[in-house]
């Protein structure tokens, strides 16, 4: 395992998140007290408890995922695109690195990132309401395996991606839906019986209730169908990865 | 000659179809400096990215430093500095960062000694925490050795490093080479400009439409291949040339002044005495001679044009 060359993509993506500190952290963080202003206080005070919990409180878990999803999804995707398409990718395919490395490092880092803004989402959040975590331990796993899921996802965009409209679309007309149709803003119990059922086929809606359940002690599905699920994305993230590189898809001509 | 990089029966067509590369077969010798010379497309980066790793071949087989590049990359890989023919640097790094990037890559802890000496040699130790954007483009190239040279590579390819770099840039390359020469680094160079290859290369391959059309050492080469020419400065102007001297195919200049005679220096009999008797028979009168040895440039180009 080629440890320095690990760290050092570690360190030059981080960097790149620190030189746009402004819109990496705050933007969000901004975005998030957004939230929290209308649809937990303005609108939240006239709804009822959802599942045993204040609204305000209940859109806390949903919130930081959404956020920790997209985020996820762009760094990574945005890390090695940049790479790719400002032609300095020449350097890490002429490095003794392997792919396993490669990825270690762009992953690593854009999970990092994502898992540091759930963080400060969460701190944000506790400003305007107040909430205890039961499974702190296991919402910082659900926290982990979303941010590593979604940037391995994000990385095969960014792989994948010729230009930056293909780098965008993906996440505009597939993950933003499936983020908010996933359960952030409501229960899936609210829904009509068939469309619970439909609403199953989302994966975000069992990381969103994973994520709930270590924060309220419940969620829309058990929580041991919610760690499976989100192993099995985990599994098919790393599947495409390795067939990209494995392939050579899209790195070499 | 130890070689230090093999190549063999190296193809490669790209998905468009095109042959790239058509059976390459290379060695390059540890310490030497290797010009690798072809027209635009002739497939010199082609050649280089096979060894190096960014592109795949169809066919053949290649290893550095007795490592195949592609079941022992690592190994491989870990022998080589690339500094490649576009300007490609991560604007928004300083210059230090993306120097010590470059050396984790290849499995080097910082070495903060070795980095400084790099950037200074490259005279960029002044611009160590500036960002790579607000420095030149001859400055940029730089900075792309220095990463090429940041984990203390054996061998070191130069896809054609002196394309827009000014003539005092272009030196302190030059200079740079010789140094790393000197410390046992192979380097292996593309270039248009034949001078380059001429001053510095012990040996010289020529490629064209992905085939390596000839390998010599360049003295070798520059003699084998080497015409020489004769001038004659005469002391009168000529009008016209008297048949007498006809066969020896000689030019003359516009002002009638001198005569230039072409000659192969390897030849038994080079005709210099036959024109000499010839000049003095018809009475003209030599002031001067000088004579000339044709550049790798002649050579190449009369290389290039007869393959066509
Ligand atoms: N990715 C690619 N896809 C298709 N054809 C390519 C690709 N890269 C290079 N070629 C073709 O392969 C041939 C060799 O290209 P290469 O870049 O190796 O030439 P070169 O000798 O380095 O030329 P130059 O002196 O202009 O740098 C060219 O005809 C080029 O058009
Ligand atoms: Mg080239």
């Amino acid at each position: 395992m080629n440890i320095p060359a690990v760290r050092a993509i570690f360190v030059s993506e981080m960097a790149r998140w620190f030189r746009t500190i402004s819109q990496s952290l705050i933007a969000p963080v901004i975005s998030t007290s957004l939230y929290f202003v209308v649809f937990g206080s303005a609108i939240g005070s006239r709804m009822s408890e959802v599942d045993g919990v204040g609204y305000a409180a209940f859109l806390v878990p949903g919130l930081a995922m959404l956020s920790i999803l997209t985020q996820s999804l762009s760094n990574a995707a945005f890390g090695i695109y940049i790479t790719k398409w400002s032609g300095t990718i020449y350097e890490l395919l002429s490095a003794p690195v392997s792919w396993v490395e490669a990825v270690t490092g762009y992953v690593g880092a854009a999970a990092a990132k994502s898992v540091l803004l759930g963080l400060v989402i969460i701190l944000t959040a506790r400003l305007f309401v107040s909430f205890e975590i039961v499974h702190p331990v296991w919402m910082v796993a659900f926290l982990l395996l979303t941010a590593v899921t979604f940037s391995l996802f994000g990385f095969a965009i960014g792989i994948w991606a010729g230009n930056f409209e293909q780098l965008q679309i993906v996440p505009l007309l597939v993950v933003t839906p499936l983020t908010f149709l996933g359960g952030s803003f409501y229960s899936v119990k609210m829904l009509p019986p068939f469309w619970q059922k439909v609403t199953l086929l989302n994966p975000v809606v069992y990381l969103v209730s994973g994520f709930r359940w270590s924060f309220y002690g419940r969620g829309d599905v058990a929580v041991g169908v919610s760690l499976a699920m989100a192993l099995v994305f985990l599994a098919i993230c790393l599947a495409v990865i390795s067939w990209i590189f494995k392939t050579g898809y899209k790195l070499k001509n | 000659m130890q070689a230090i990089i093999d190549i063999a029966g190296l193809a490669k067509s790209y998905k468009s179809g095109f042959q790239a590369l058509k059976s390459v077969d290379l060695q390059i010798g540890e310490g030497e400096i290797f010009a690798l010379l072809g027209p635009n497309g002739a497939g010199k980066t082609t050649l280089i990215s096979i060894v190096c790793g960014i592109v795949r071949a169809t066919a053949g087989r290649v290893t550095v430093a007795g490592h195949d590049v592609v079941r022992e990359y690592r190994a491989a890989r870990a022998a080589i500095g690339l500094v490649p023919q576009e300007l490609t640097v991560d604007a928004f790094a300083k210059v230090a960062d993306t120097v010590a990037y470059s050396r984790g890559l290849f499995r080097k802890g910082r070495d903060t000694a070795h980095v400084e000496h790099v950037l200074k040699e490259l005279s960029l130790f002044d611009k160590r925490d500036s960002m790579v954007m607000a420095l030149s483009g001859g400055m940029k190239r730089r900075v792309m050795i220095a990463k090429a040279l940041a984990h203390e590579p054996r061998i070191l390819f130069l896809d054609e490093p002196t394309a827009g770099v000014d003539v005092e840039l272009r030196r302190d390359m030059w200079a740079m080479i010789r140094r790393l020469r000197d410390t046992g680094v192979t380097v292996i160079l593309t270039t248009h400009y034949i001078e380059e290859a001429e001053e510095m290369a012990d040996r010289v391959g020529v490629i064209r439409r992905g085939e390596i059309i000839l390998v010599e050492e360049k003295a070798a080469l520059m003699r084998k291949l080497g015409r020489k020419q004769l001038t004659v400065q005469l002391r009168r102007p000529l009008v016209a040339l008297p048949g007498e001297l006809a066969p020896f195919d000689l030019e003359r200049s516009a002002n009638g002044l001198a005569l230039t005679y072409t000659f192969d220096a390897q030849a038994a009999d080079t005709g210099i005495a036959g024109l000499m008797r010839q000049l003095a028979a018809c009475g003209l009168d030599v002031v001067d001679l000088q004579t000339r040895q044709s550049s790798l440039e002649d050579i190449f180009v009369s290389l290039v044009s007869e393959a066509s």
